[in-house]
């Protein structure tokens, strides 16, 4: 069974995070990165598979330059080899340019399973996997935290808000797994190492025939009207308890209207 | 001169800096307190292969260098952690690398490499041989195939937590020597087949260090467990001091950072007389300096650790290394202390925690003092002065 799994490469969890106002953005360039930890996630799960059922993990990140930091984490912790859109034209894609250009990608390597996060750890849009199952004609599977593949069937437990759904559907197919699903493993030492032998194949806009009408900023059918720090919380409410704390705490839940 | 680190020296230290963050300040401050030893966090680095960083991969390691192995353990100590704690099951096993026998390094290493056997334990001090290290009393005595081990040895960390000691020891009386650097000896220790006749006493010590006092009665060792050849293992553990500085520099290093960054965030956010108290020239400049300081001594240990890759002679930089890494982590203590005020005492903060462990790496594994007297004399050619 061959696997792409789609990985976002993003700001190290340590970067105090900068907006650039005029592009309406986050800075990206300059600051570490790391490989998202729910991209991780999803690799995790595809390694698992592989190891028992034989195969092989492509990640394929869409991103610019510093993410190979990331890549090479994906290789450390098993990936088999990776692909990276890098592309000054791909640049300011909006979900639906995003989801182009991974499924340009992954229509000519044609894997039996794509394995995404249901969600990025810096933007949330979590939109990017319906896109592309929907751009590469094939069905999708989201918010799996459980995954068993049966031959040509694969079966996921989906997250529901009360409990779990069980979703069956024939490969090929696409899951976007749920946040937590795994505990990702650590690279070894020595997968660090062998990673620096594996491959990283390159693609540019231009290679898989997108052009400025459909990817990059121009592309973008989607528009950031304006951009800015969430409000500072407002100061939390104090109960002192002094016997009846937690009637104040559920007349204050009443006010809100939460209970 | 490239002054960066190369990507994958980058991904190295990025790697192990996600591993550390599972192990956070209270952790290492639970490990402390209870003076227990950091069994989950060895375990991890041990399966992750970070401790078989050096081993060469014939062995089953990695084969990387001293440049990398500095690189992890900096990291871990900037963290917030110890690496004491398993330092030297990276570096204890270079005696037996570069002098043991084909058949004794088939034996251990792959072993070592996996974490299966423990090598972390060194037997050199003595209580009447301090730093004189080639005035050592402890006593290896052939009797047929085998040496008996009588004597005490001192300050002998994680015994209790190795399954392996390399242990110096007299197979010449000192006063029949010549050439007082010959005589001695070094033994690889199985220390689980040591019961009734090697006594463990651990040490009651200033920091969480699991130091012993060691009493060997009449422990017999195989004679095929002697490392190289009788008599030269003096020559054999001065080989090892340099990787041993240059790694405890890094250390250092990384000691420094934690307690620069701490003290800069703590004085931007701690309000008095209505102002950060970073604010004033009193409280920023000693985290200033020591931040150049540290900043100073990481070139000489990324210069050491180079040459020593290059298998260059790095005596005078790995002995620099050490002496200034060690000044300047020491001093970045006393800025964040200082800086953090009373609170800089209480345990939660964990400067006290750093700020005790740091101050050992003026002294062990190797006093400055001994380090100056080095520089002294065999750089600068001035007279022996001990
Ligand atoms: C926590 C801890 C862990 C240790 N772990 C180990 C271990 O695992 N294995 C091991 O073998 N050892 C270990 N040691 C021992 C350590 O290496 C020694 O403590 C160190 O080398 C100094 O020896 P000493 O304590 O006998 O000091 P001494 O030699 O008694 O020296 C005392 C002081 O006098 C100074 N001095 C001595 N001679 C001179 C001179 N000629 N000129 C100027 N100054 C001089 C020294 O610099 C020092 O400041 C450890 C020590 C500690 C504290």
């Amino acid at each position: 069974m061959n696997i792409i799994v789609c990985a976002k490469v993003i700001p190290a969890s340590s970067v105090i995070i900068e907006l650039d106002p005029a592009a309406k953005t986050m800075v990206r360039k300059g600051v570490p990165h790391e490989l998202d930890p729910a991209a991780a996630s999803a690799l995790e799960e595809a390694l698992r598979l592989t190891e028992k059922q034989g195969g092989t993990v492509t990640v394929l990140t869409m991103g610019i330059a510093d993410a190979v930091i990331g890549i090479r984490s994906a290789l450390a912790m098993g990936a088999h080899s990776a692909i990276h859109v890098l592309d000054d034209a791909v640049a300011g894609s909006d979900t639906l340019g995003t989801a182009k250009i991974l499924a340009a990608v992954i229509k000519k390597e044609n894997p039996d399973l794509v394995l995404c996060a249901s969600e990025s750890s810096d933007s949330y849009s979590g939109i990017v996997a319906g896109q592309l199952a929907w751009l590469l004609g094939i069905p999708a599977l989201t918010f799996a935290k459980e995954i068993a593949v049966d031959g040509k069937k694969v079966t996921i437990k989906r997250q529901s808000l009360t409990g779990y759904d069980v979703c069956e559907s024939e490969l090929p197919a696409l899951i976007a797994v749920a946040s937590g699903i795994n505990e990702p493993r650590y690279p070894q030492l020595k997968g660090i190492m062998a990673a620096k032998k594996k491959e990283i194949k390159k693609y540019t806009a231009a290679d898989l025939g997108l052009g400025a009408d459909q990817v990059g900023a121009a592309g973008a059918k989607e528009k950031v009207l304006s951009i800015g720090r969430p409000p500072a919380r407002a100061a939390g409410k104090i109960v002192n308890d002094e016997g009846e704390g937690g009637k104040q705490i559920a007349d204050f839940l009443a006010e809100l209207k939460v209970i | 001169m490239d002054f960066n680190l190369t990507e994958e020296q980058q991904q190295i230290r990025d790697e192990v800096r996600k591993v550390c963050r599972e192990f956070p300040d209270t952790y290492w401050r639970e490990v402390d307190k209870q003076r227990g030893y950091p069994d989950a966090f060895v375990k991890k680095l041990t399966e992750l292969g970070w401790l078989a960083a050096l081993i060469p991969e014939e062995y089953g390691g990695s084969g990387l260098g001293i440049t990398e192995g500095s690189i992890i353990l900096a990291e871990i100590n900037r963290s917030g952690g110890s690496a004491t704690a398993c330092h030297a099951q990276m570096y204890t096993m270079g005696t037996l690398l570069r002098h043991g026998s084909a058949e004794q390094k088939k034996r251990y290493l792959p072993k070592i490499a996996t974490g299966e056997l423990r090598l972390q334990a060194f037997g050199v001090t003595e209580p009447n041989a301090g730093s004189e290290t080639t005035r050592i009393e402890t006593t290896a005595t052939k009797r047929g195939d085998k040496y008996v081990i009588k004597g005490e040895k001192i300050f002998i960390s994680r015994a209790q937590e190795s399954d392996l000691m390399l242990l110096l020891a007299r197979t010449t009386p000192y006063d029949e020597l010549k050439d007082k650097t010959r005589g001695l000896s070094v033994f690889i220790v199985d220390m689980r087949n040591a019961k009734g006749k090697l006594e463990i006493k651990p040490l009651d010590i200033m920091i969480n260090h699991h130091t012993n006092a060691l009493f060997f009665d009449g422990l017999e060792v195989p004679a095929e467990n002697l490392i190289g050849e009788e008599g030269m293992g003096f020559r054999y553990i001065i080989d090892g001091w340099n990787a041993e500085r240059i790694l405890v520099a890094a250390e250092a290093i990384g000691d420094g950072r934690w307690f620069v960054e701490r003290a800069a965030n703590y004085a931007k956010e701690r309000v008095v007389f209505d102002r950060p108290i970073g604010a004033n020239q009193g409280i920023q400049f000693p985290i200033a300096q020591a931040y150049a300081r540290i900043e100073a001594a990481d070139l000489v240990r990324f210069q050491a650790a180079t040459k020593f890759d290059r298998k260059e002679r790095c005596g005078a930089e790995a002995n620099m290394a050490k002496l200034l890494a060690s000044e300047a982590a020491w001093e970045a203590a006393n800025a964040c202390l200082n800086t953090h005020g009373g609170y800089g005492f209480a345990a939660e903060y964990d400067v006290e925690r750093k700020f005790r462990e740091t101050r050992l790496l003026t002294i062990a594994p190797v006093s400055n003092n001994l380090v100056l007297a080095f520089l002294a004399q065999h750089v600068l050619g001035m007279p022996k002065s001990y």
